[in-house]
């Protein structure tokens, strides 16, 4: 027993964390217990949930979630154990002795109903004008528990203002049954302690420091919250109804960039089993719906691989031949902007390491209000840019007041995959018996390896594959293309790769060994950044963080629920169709080429680059004001 | 302010010199000898004291810790305001000698806030015991080192409650644990900790002086002893008294020259409402359990406005993470009221007590466990008496 | 706030994690002197004592919200807490409720416009044998009646 282990506050999801529940089974055996009166055996220490799962005993949840640490507050897992006086929460009852357990007595079930009555009493609001109507776990509840009438009452009026106040989140604490999943979701798994419950005992509730709007306090928006509530108590900001306005306005070119990881979770929403991806069906979906052009942001995944990838191969230079003793490595991703406010909130003094390039959202919207205007003769003002993101942080990211280098805003409205879900219900359309059909040119196809971003590690993979050849004129040495180090969900990955033979002009990198490691989820974005600040990452070149566990397929915009059986189908989803693909390296991508050729004539890291494809970041700091 | 009857175990004789002959002896003869006496916890549980020891006597860990649970707050409790006071030495050689016995080397008071006060006093018995080489380093010649210090509570009713405690000491919010583990497995910083009632401590150095023969000769089979009991409401002489495990109710009474007694609440806010009819039952873990808080009400009293006291009570100080408690007591709360304006038909009422039922089996912590006990008792005493008033 | 009361301020915090430790134990202690010397604990200050134990400020809310004698906004010079609990409420503390009001002139839960005095009902405070008991700040009174309320405030400068 240390002193850390003994937190009530471990998140299990990020496996460089991770509770080690395997040596207690190595102490204790196996342990035999009868459920409803059966017998079984199982590991010393195994909760009681997991044993009923195991065997195929139902049992109700609400505060508990595979992800997070145990809360044990909601009290609807409550079991009869034998001998004891007071019923047990499965969820956190670890089976040490032999017991006897009973899941449906009429103790437990009136238990249950009770409790299910308590909370239905105290949460305002009807289903019919919910977002999560028919996903709803407090719902669930009570059509499997029968519950007809509201036997304890219920609240006629809200106790609380909505909060609109952010871009990303909406709060509507009126709906919270106080589960606290997204308290254990912001300040254990992701580090950043924006919610927490405040007061106690009837005036409990779950809000920000000292009560304030969202967007007044420290949240990154990544709306890992929204993912875990069970209720519509916290919802992403929805910009569809402006969407449909501008669909519906003849003088609007409306257009649409899709990323990779809403595509490999969207069948989620029409009843597919997590794992499928839904690339081509989607683009005849949105042009029934009425967008006019479907883009693929992969194609400026493949842009910011060169563009990060050429101001990668420049720090190195300027660090290993120039000497400069002002250049920042290693050099850390932007294209997550949960992670790019995670650190101008909790390391405004390490800005410089990240890479200035935008992220593909907002390269493509840029590149369509100047060059994508120029080629068709549609006037920018006219143009409206909607990108379909996993995300809650992009609709943050795009209204950023930097992001307008294009003279406009250059990304109108982010989209979440849930909110696209609910437009393409809307309009009738089943997705999945959709015919396929492409892209729209001038982007066209884009590359696998534009296609992998939407996993973790994905992005070093791509940058790996091009940035190896580029320097070697080799491809990468591992099979298929498949750069293994880089994927997996453990929390914190680190590996090299040594560059021999190098090309004449890359002279300076012969023999290095190319450090890099990938993190995702912002709480081991902080023990890497606290590694960095510690200068122990001082030989390490470049890093890639992912603000949400899993990279973008476990996004806060992305179907609800999320476990990581979850999160492990979607990105395999995604690993097999850039296996399945001719192309796979961005620096391949001949659209890309195309707009070098045409249009950022002096190539990535140029001075029009710099002024339409990077930016920079603002120190925010840590104060609440 | 005194014991106001003749003390029986708490007589100021019977302490002797327990503390150094505890010392000198080996730890694991305390435990023995604890657990032979049938010394249970006097902070509500009772779990026997000597298992409890023993538990974390055997437990390996580089570090343990003892806590002393002075947060008294049970409505209508007081006596541990005086051992705090007035035995405040034998407190601290309780403490001492857990620690001992356990293998620990540290030890924490935690004492509720509104007993600040009492702050400098207790620091002053402390650092008296430093100089007298029963704190610190090598007590009594012995290799063994322990050290107390006192934290305070904050005016929260459930740290009272031993993972509450904890987790308040942790810099938390106090908001009781998940048990399993239990503290004595996984306590404060992780470590095995005893926790343990102030009252419950100043009978170890009584029991290692007189011995556990002596120790269980008084009081009952199952509850060894003697209880001090924190009597208020309509009595003339209220105050702390001592009286042996298995006294009458009605005795008790008798001496406190209670008049008129419509009924008595007997274990505070959490504990039950016995009407005049089982003044007979007496006070044990076998009959009536109390943690020593007795609260007597007369004929003049209205049993619905007790209650929505009490009601008000625990709304305010559950610590609102489970939902029996946090919501069922509001619920309970609001049941009164309608009651009160005439508007609870029988049929709700009756609902009303089952929902006590399930918050009795399903909520965290013994607060949630308990609270509905005054509802649940009054209503099944007073209900029609309570129903026909109000209309 | 003053810059020279913030850096008054954060020194002070500065000092006691030096003296009480900068582990989240600490947490409580640390709070509880604050809340002695200032009568409350502004947003500020949760913010310093957060960054310095490395938590963050919506934890040490959450802590200072959920004791009873935690304040988060500035206090009244005499704080008047009058027990509301069973044996206090059965010895007239409505009673002594009333007599305070009507002196004052305020409710309980409000402060006087001179912020001399505020009113507030606490749970037991374990002098239920002595009721109606009260804390004036951290001073206790016991037995209480009308005619003593009327005394204790004329004493209070
Ligand atoms: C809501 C609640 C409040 C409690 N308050 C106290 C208390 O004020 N003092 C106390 O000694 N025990 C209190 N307890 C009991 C403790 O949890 C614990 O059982 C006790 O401190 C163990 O010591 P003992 O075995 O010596 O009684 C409380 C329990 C609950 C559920
Ligand atoms: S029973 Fe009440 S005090 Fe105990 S954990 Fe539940 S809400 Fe908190
Ligand atoms: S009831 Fe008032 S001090 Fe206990």
């Amino acid at each position: 027993m240390t002193d850390s282990s003994f937190s009530t506050r471990i998140p299990t999801a990020q496996q460089s964390i991770k509770i080690d529940k395997g040596s207690a089974h190595e102490i204790g055996g196996l342990v035999d217990i009868e459920i409803n009166g059966k017998q079984f055996q199982v590991p010393f220490g195994t909760y009681i949930l997991d044993a009923c799962k195991q065997f195929d005993f139902h049992i109700p949840t609400l505060c508990y979630h595979d992800d997070l640490c145990i809360a044990g507050v909601c009290r609807v897992c409550v079991v009869e154990v034998e001998g004891m006086r007071t019923l047990q929460s499965a969820c956190t009852y670890p089976i040490t002795n032999s017991i006897k357990i009973k899941t449906t007595s009429e103790k437990v079930r009136k238990s249950r109903r009770h409790i299910i009555d308590l909370l239905l009493s105290d949460h305002y609001g009807e289903c019919y004008s919910c977002v999560r109507n028919n996903n709803c776990e407090l719902q669930s509840l009570a059509k499997e528990h029968g519950v007809d009438f509201y036997r304890f009452g219920h609240v006629q009026n809200p106790h609380y203002e909505v909060d609109n106040s952010s871009y990303s989140v909406v709060r509507d604490m009126n709906k919270c049954v106080l589960c606290r999943r997204c308290v254990r979701t912001c300040i254990d798994l992701q580090e950043v302690g924006c919610l927490e419950a405040l007061n106690r005992g009837y005036e409990t509730k779950i809000t920000t420091f000292m009560d304030k709007p969202l967007a007044e306090v420290i949240c990154i928006n990544c709306g890992q919250c929204i993912n875990r509530c069970p209720t519509g108590a916290l919802r992403a900001n929805d910009p569809s109804d402006a969407i449909w306005d501008a669909i519906d306005n003849p003088k609007k070119h409306v257009v649409i960039q899709t990323a990779p990881s809403p595509r490999a979770a969207i069948g989620e929403e029409f009843g597919l089993a997590p794992g499928r991806s839904l690339t081509r069906e989607l683009n005849t979906a949105l042009r029934m719906i009425g967008f006019d052009r479907v883009f693929d942001t992969n194609f400026t995944a493949d842009l910011t691989i060169m563009e990060e990838g050429t101001e990668l191969l420049l720090r190195l230079k300027s660090a290993l031949v120039d000497k400069d003793p002002n250049v920042k490595l290693p050099q850390f991703t932007s294209c997550s902007p949960g992670w790019v406010k995670f650190i101008e909130h909790f390391y405004p003094d390490y800005l410089d390491y990240l890479s200035t390039a935008k992220s593909p959202q907002q390269m493509f919207g840029a590149v369509l209000k100047t060059f994508y205007a120029q080629e068709t003769g549609v006037d920018p003002a006219d143009i409206v840019t909607v990108a379909v993101m996993p995300c809650s942080a992009k609709k943050f990211e795009c209204n950023r007041p930097e992001m307008n280098d294009s003279g406009f805003k250059d990304v109108d409205y982010g989209l979440t995959t849930r909110e696209l879900a609910q437009m393409i219900k809307e309009a009738g359309i089943n997705l999945p018996d959709l015919p396929k059909t492409g892209f729209d040119e001038p982007f066209g196809e884009a590359s696998g390896a534009g296609l992998i971003f939407g996993a973790t590690g994905g992005v070093m993979e791509a940058a790996l594959r091009t940035a190896y050849e580029l320097v070697t004129g080799r491809e990468v040495p591992f099979e298929n293309l498949n750069i293994t180090p880089c994927r997996g969900m453990d929390g914190v990955k680190e590996a090299s790769i040594k560059l021999e033979n190098v090309k004449p002009e890359w002279s300076f990198l012969e023999g290095i060994d190319l450090k890099f490691m990938i993190a995702h989820g912002t709480a081991n974005a902080k023990i890497v950044m606290d590694r960095l600040v510690a200068g122990e990452l001082n030989d390490v070149h470049f890093i890639e963080i992912m603000g949400c566990p899993g990279g973008c397929i476990g996004g806060g915009g992305q179907p609800i629920p999320t476990s990581s059986e979850i999160r492990a189908a979607r990105a395999k989803a995604i690993y097999d169709e850039d296996a399945g693909l001719p192309l796979r390296k961005s620096h391949e991508n001949q659209h890309v080429n195309y707009l070098y050729q045409k249009f950022l004539t002096e190539g990535p890291c140029s001075h029009l680059s710099h002024k339409l494809l990077h930016t920079h970041y603002t120190k925010r700091g840590s104060y609440i004001a | 302010m005194p014991i106001l009857n003749k003390p029986i175990i708490f007589d100021r004789n019977n302490f002797g010199n327990g503390f150094e002959k505890g010392i000198k002896g080996r730890p694991i003869d305390i435990v023995l000898e604890i657990r032979e006496s049938g010394l249970k916890g006097r902070g509500g549980a009772g779990f026997p004291t000597g298992t409890k020891w023993m538990l974390a006597a055997t437990a390996v860990s580089p570090k343990k810790y003892v806590i002393c649970n002075a947060d008294e707050g049970e409505p209508g409790t007081f006596k541990d305001r005086l051992l705090l006071t007035e035995y405040t030495d034998e407190l601290l050689q309780g403490m001492i000698l857990c620690g001992y016995a356990i293998g620990a080397k540290e030890g924490y008071i935690y004492l509720r806030g509104e007993y600040e006060y009492m702050l400098s006093h207790i620091n002053g018995v402390i650092n008296k015991f430093h100089e007298e080489g029963k704190l610190g380093k090598g007590i009594f010649g012995k290799n063994f080192d322990f050290d107390i210090s006192v934290r305070l509570g904050s005016g929260a009713y459930v740290c009272g409650e031993e993972s509450a405690l904890i987790e308040s000491l942790e810099g938390h919010r106090g908001e009781p644990r998940n048990r399993p583990p239990y503290p004595v497995n996984t306590g404060y910083m992780g470590y095995p900790t005893v926790v343990n009632n102030v009252e419950t401590l100043v009978s170890v150095p009584i029991i290692i002086n007189k011995g556990a023969e002596w120790f269980r000769n008084i009081g009952t089979e199952k509850s060894r002893g003697t209880k001090l009991l924190s009597i208020s409401g309509d009595v003339e002489r209220p105050g702390i008294y001592e009286v042996p495990f298995g006294t009458k109710i009605i005795d008790m009474l008798e001496m406190v020259r209670a008049k008129d007694t419509k009924a008595v609440q007997i274990g505070g806010a959490s504990g039950i409402c016995i009407p005049e009819e089982e003044l007979h039952r007496n006070l044990s873990f076998e009959d009536v359990p109390t943690g020593g808080s007795i609260i007597v009400f007369n004929k003049s009293r209205d049993m619905l406005k007790i209650l929505k006291n009490f009601m008000e009570f625990f709304t305010e100080e559950s610590c609102g993470q489970c939902t029996p408690c946090r919501v069922g007591n509001k619920k309970l709360l609001d049941g009164v009221n309608m009651i009160e304006q005439g508007k609870c038909s029988v049929k709700y009422l009756r609902e009303l007590i089952d929902l006590g039922r399930t918050m009795q089996v399903s909520s965290k912590c013994g607060l949630g466990q308990s609270s509905p006990n005054p509802f649940i008792t009054i209503m099944t005493h007073f209900g029609d008496e309570i129903l026909a008033e109000h209309y | 706030m003053l810059a020279s009361e913030v850096s008054a301020l954060n020194e002070e915090i500065q000092e006691l994690v030096q003296t009480l430790g900068n582990g989240r134990q600490a947490l409580m202690p640390i709070l509880q002197h604050i809340q002695r010397k200032h009568g409350y604990i502004s947003a500020h200050a949760q913010q310093e004592v957060a960054r310095l134990l490395k938590i963050h400020p919506v934890e040490v809310d959450g802590v200072v919200t959920f004791y009873a004698f935690f304040r988060k906004g500035r206090r009244a010079k005499y704080n008047i807490r009058l027990c509301q609990t069973i044996s206090c409420d059965l010895m007239n503390k409505d009673g002594i409720a009333k007599t305070f009001e009507r002196e004052l002139g305020i409710k309980f839960g409000e402060v006087t416009k001179d912020e001399k005095y505020s009113l507030e009902f606490i749970s037991c405070l374990g002098m239920c044998d002595q009721g109606p008991a009260m804390l004036i700040n951290n001073e206790v009174y016991t037995n209480l009646t009308p005619r003593k309320v009327v005394d204790i405030l004329n004493s209070l400068k």
